[in-house]
């Protein structure tokens, strides 16, 4: 996976500047509070499909930058 | 399978049948090991492992072969220990050779930081079971002449390793046949090229599987699956705390037989044995973006290469022959998720992660008997999937020498 981040100000960068964010996806279908902690803390979609990501351009701009990823081939949205 | 495995193993293949004591999805060497001790331990045969491509295709085909038990925690070590144990008996027990080879694991160290650390893990993993001591600079090199003590012009000299007597290496394919064959000899049905495309549940308890061959009745499910273990837990609607990410490995064309043993570093994660057919074989770091993506980069052949390059100068001279991919369960503490979920006959083995090859045996002999006595060896109790909810998280990162 020759990675590359669509940096909403920098540009293409190599994914070895980035920190991985994530964006937590709790399902509706949980309503107990705690278990929607749970969920949210440690609990993944995981999806083989597009997916929103958030990523810190923490070697760059030090900005946050939220993206759409295919994660079946890695192509963005 | 072609000749050359036919010739090795006795497999016998079987047909889908319409109900099992026991569905196993995924056909790798945790699926097959918790048949192979299902059967041959616990006398329950009427077992079906279904596997959507071919056995050992998945990441049981794509690791380095590393068997070591040097962990982070004391639960940790005492799992692994028990699987380098098995390992250790595993030819003499099946009467097949998996080229299992004892020849001890070094972790060099770099800093301050991490020299600290391997001398408080060596003592731990030590107390725990798994002998490791921690070596001088000049000791390391006695064992592996090959090093560059200075590491090159990094800056960061070998102060130290950490040296796990123990770690071994075996054929990971053999690995596999050896335990298909074994769960087969005692009645397994091990059913090949066959999709698990849902898990049917009443009332809360599952039911049974749909495979692209017809439906399956049977009480109890496992996951075995590697990469792909969310789509499994989706069709039941449990939700797992596991991110798929790519870690990627690669071999080298021939080097004189004899490199000692395994090397590693800890402040440069990267790691290197050799195999018996003489070609060195190495990995590094997981992928850091989640993904399923199979392909393999060159910016993870520039990075793992110029590490061993400085640790290990006469690797400048060697080619590259093959490159590869595989997609790993990452889990929020890099431990294993083993048992029981919300859902009634439905159990998961996950979470390898990049450590999955070394704990096959205890994995399968584990989940066997909690499979086959209803209650959670203690061996496993701390790596329940609701550790998570009840705040008990086995924290191990690092300890893969992969993060």
């Amino acid at each position: 996976m020759a990675l590359q981040i669509p940096c909403s100000f920098c540009g293409l960068r190599p994914v070895d500047e980035f920190f991985y964010g994530e964006v937590p996806e709790v399902p509706d279908t949980i309503t107990d509070p705690d278990a929607r902690d749970v969920d949210r803390v440690f609990m993944k979609s995981n999806r083989n499909a597009p997916t929103p990501e958030a990523w810190f351009h923490v070697f760059g701009c030090r900005r946050w930058t939220y993206v759409t990823r295919d994660r079946s081939d890695d192509s963005w949205l | 399978m072609n000749d050359f495995v036919e010739r090795q193993v006795t497999l016998r293949w079987a047909e889908l049948e319409s109900s099992y004591d026991v569905v196993i999805i995924g056909g790798g060497g945790h699926g097959l090991s918790i048949a192979y001790w299902l059967a041959r331990e616990h006398g329950i045969a009427n077992v079906a492992v279904i596997e959507r491509g071919y056995i050992g295709g998945g990441n049981s085909g794509r690791n380095t072969t590393v068997i070591r038990a040097n962990y982070g925690i004391p639960e940790a070590i005492r799992f692994y220990q028990r699987s380098l144990e098995l390992y250790q008996r595993l030819e003499d027990d099946s009467g097949r050779w998996i080229m299992h080879q004892e020849k001890g694991l070094i972790w060099t160290v770099h800093s301050e930081g991490t020299v600290r650390g391997e001398k408080k893990r060596a003592v731990m993993n030590t107390a725990a079971g798994a002998e490791t001591v921690f070596l001088e600079a000049a000791e390391v090199k006695k064992l592996v002449p090959e090093l560059d003590l200075s590491v090159g012009r990094s800056g960061y000299p070998i102060l130290g390793a950490s040296y796990h007597l123990r770690g071994a290496t075996a054929r990971h394919d053999r690995v596999v046949w050896l335990l298909a064959e074994g769960a087969m000899d005692a009645g397994v049905h091990v059913i090949p090229r066959t999709t698990v495309t849902g898990i049917t549940t009443a009332g809360g308890r599952v039911t049974g599987v749909d495979t692209d061959r017809g439906h399956v009745s049977t009480g109890t499910v496992v996951s075995a699956v590697g990469g792909h273990v969310t789509q499994i837990a989706d069709m039941v609607g449990v939700r797992l705390p596991i991110r798929s990410h790519p870690l990627q490995a690669y071999v080298t064309n021939h080097y004189a037989q004899g490199f000692p043993m395994i090397v590693g570093s800890v402040d440069f994660p990267f790691y290197v044995s050799q195999t018996p057919r003489g070609e060195m074989l190495m990995g590094a770091e997981y992928e850091r973006a989640p993904s399923y993506s199979y392909g393999s980069t060159f910016e993870f052949l520039q990075s793992c290469s110029a590490k061993a390059v400085a640790m290990l100068p006469f690797m400048a001279d060697l080619r590259i022959l093959r490159q590869w991919a595989g997609v790993c369960d990452i889990s929020p503490d890099a431990s294993p998720i083993m048992g029981r979920t919300p859902v009634d006959g439905f159990l998961v083995t996950t979470g390898w992660g990049t450590w999955g090859f070394k704990a096959i045996p205890v994995g399968g002999e584990q989940m066997a008997a909690l499979i086959a006595g209803g209650e959670t060896p203690e061996l496993i109790a701390p790596f329940s999937y609701d550790r998570f909810a009840n705040d008990r998280i086995m924290a191990d990162a690092g300890s893969a020498g992969t993060h």
